[in-house]
């Protein structure tokens, strides 16, 4: 389990982990779960129409994701984004559907980007992955602050001087690189659960923010560990694992903080238990 | 700009003949008026009289003609003198970030990356969170908290970054009568002990009658100000609304009535559940 193809495995999988549970957690925050789910499943026409002109679907798909991030910012207004983001991705799933049409054959690297093949990354994968993760990290940890002011309270964000366009559209490219880096190893389903379920977890489990961030990565960390380890022994598919794996962690984490609620104990919502007063 | 400020000779806010035009129509026209440092000061003006697009022009986010100073210098984004409590906000009791931590975001949001911790820093939130009387639920999610709660905890994130302009958008609309007293009160306090000026929206002036020093009405897009004596009367609201208008005291509070003599006696019935009746026309 721990020799030879595998170890990439291991070593990719802890990467994609780490950006996600750092990325999903301002997903999560801001409430564009939808964009998450949008950005990678549109990008698929990118890598579509690559594989049709016969360049790498990834560049495609990356080429693709950025579109969606850049279009989902410009129509969405002031952090709204639902109708914005429905209607990027209707026009990317049709010209999707149509570059498929176009293709004579069947192309095993475009499936391949919607469940991905996390078991058979090559180290040519390994290193490109690694430099686009770092990217990521960075990004999110330079945006900390106003991201997190612009998220919960925008028009406070606005008058503090903070560009609040530019930090959403900032926030979107990292959303879309870090699709298309971890895309590639864990397809387009597996990296909207991991960016949702890890984040949805954590915030039951502490009110801290940074404490929340960092069991985002930790919770995200122990899906794909589990699952590639589950993969292994049972032979069924990774993604499987990812997802039930995934939806099993956040429910553990609302199950627990009804409990500490109910036991009284210092509760995920405070010290102060029991009806608020006004 | 700082030698302005300490020998206290130029306002804090000096608001000259600003006029704002939004999709063809006028929302303020040749708005004027000025704001000393430890002044308490009410913008009161009916829904959709402006109040909001004017805090938008004094935080340098809406393009104006005039001339809005701010500590003696034209206005700018980013003008770490003024700080801003908005009237909408929204915080799900999911997000995993305590009162203080908001209160400690408001020191330093506007930088990248992520605050070192350091004593000085949370002694400094603690001194804030102290100063808006929410010590008891600091540690608690701010979303769980109530809405008087959370206003003070939005009022604690912009005093931390020691502004001396305190903008804050209907603050007591959304608030039972029992939080809106503690919010002024508090206010009031503030005002005070720090001689920072506060300049609070309304469109309901009687709660905020006992505590402001000066007032600042807007009406048809036009303002006009001074204490509330020089502003809240018959010819001065007359004059601003451009009809006749009746200003009454009824048990102490202030009433705006427009209309004719017939009218006012059916409206002065509601006195009662209706502390100010404004007809604009």
């Amino acid at each position: 389990m721990f020799s030879g193809f595998m170890i990439h495995a291991w070593t990719v999988a802890t990467i994609v982990a780490v950006v996600a549970g750092l990325v999903g957690f301002f997903v999560v925050l801001r409430g564009s779960a939808f964009v998450a789910h949008a950005i990678p499943n549109g990008s698929f026409a990118g890598a579509a129409a690559a594989s049709l002109v016969g360049i790498n679907t990834l560049i495609g798909f990356g080429v693709f994701a950025f579109f969606g991030a850049f279009s989902i910012s410009a129509l969405g207004h002031r952090g709204r984004h639902d109708v914005a983001t429905a209607l990027t991705l209707v026009l990317m799933l049709g010209l999707g559907a149509l570059f498929v049409t176009l293709s004579v054959e069947y192309t095993p690297e475009v499936y391949s980007l919607l469940f991905g093949e996390i078991l058979g990354v090559s180290i040519s994968q390994l290193i490109p992955t690694a430099g686009l993760a770092v990217v990521c990290v960075i990004a999110i940890a330079l945006l900390y602050r106003p991201l997190m002011l612009s998220s919960l309270l925008p028009d406070v964000a606005e008058a503090r001087g903070i560009a609040t366009a530019r930090i959403d559209l900032a926030f979107l490219a990292v959303v879309a690189l870090a699709t298309t880096m971890t895309v590639p190893v864990v397809g387009t389903l597996l990296i909207f659960s991991l960016m949702i379920g890890a984040p949805a977890a954590a915030r039951s489990f502490t009110d801290k923010p940074l404490q929340a961030l960092g069991l985002s990565v930790a919770i995200a960390l122990a899906i794909v560990w589990a699952a590639i380890a589950l993969s292994y022994q049972t032979n069924y598919p990774v993604g499987f694992f990812v997802g039930t794996v995934s939806a099993a962690s956040y429910t553990v984490g609302r199950l627990w903080a009804a409990w500490t609620r109910h036991a009284g104990i210092r509760s995920p919502t405070g010290p102060r238990v029991g009806p608020k007063y006004t | 700009m700082s030698e302005a400020l300490s020998n206290g000779s130029a306002p804090i806010l000096a608001v000259d003949e600003v006029s704002v035009s939004l999709a063809g129509r006028e929302v303020l026209r040749d708005v004027s008026f000025a704001i000393e440092s430890g002044e308490f000061t009410g913008l009161i003006g009916s829904n959709g009289a402006g109040k909001t697009t004017l805090f938008r022009v004094i935080l340098g986010l809406q393009a104006a003609h005039g001339t809005v100073l701010v500590g003696g210098a034209p206005r700018s984004r980013r003008n770490p003198l003024i700080g801003y409590v908005p009237q909408k906000f929204q915080l799900d009791p999911d997000v995993p970030l305590r009162a203080r931590d908001l209160v400690a975001l408001g020191l330093d949001a506007h930088r990248y990356g992520i605050a070192t911790p350091s004593r000085a820093r949370r002694a400094r939130v603690e001194e804030m969170l102290e100063a808006v009387d929410a010590r008891d639920f600091a540690d608690a999610r701010v979303g769980t908290l109530s809405g008087g709660e959370q206003q003070r905890v939005l009022i604690a994130h912009a005093l931390i970054a020691a502004p001396k302009l305190l903008l804050l958008d209907e603050p007591l609309a959304n608030l039972d009568l029992r939080s809106g007293h503690e919010v002024v009160a508090l206010l009031a306090r503030i005002t005070s002990e720090q001689r920072i000026a506060v300049l609070i929206s309304a469109h309901e002036m009687n709660p905020l009658l006992p505590v402001i020093d000066r007032i600042v009405y807007l009406a048809a897009g036009r303002a006009a100000s001074g204490t509330t004596e020089e502003v809240v009367r018959t010819s001065v609201l007359s004059a601003l609304y451009g009809h006749h208008v009746d200003v009454l005291q009824v048990h102490g509070r202030v009433l705006v009535v427009a209309g004719e003599a017939g009218e006012l006696a059916d409206t002065s019935d509601h006195s009662h559940t209706q502390t100010q009746v404004e007809i604009v026309s």
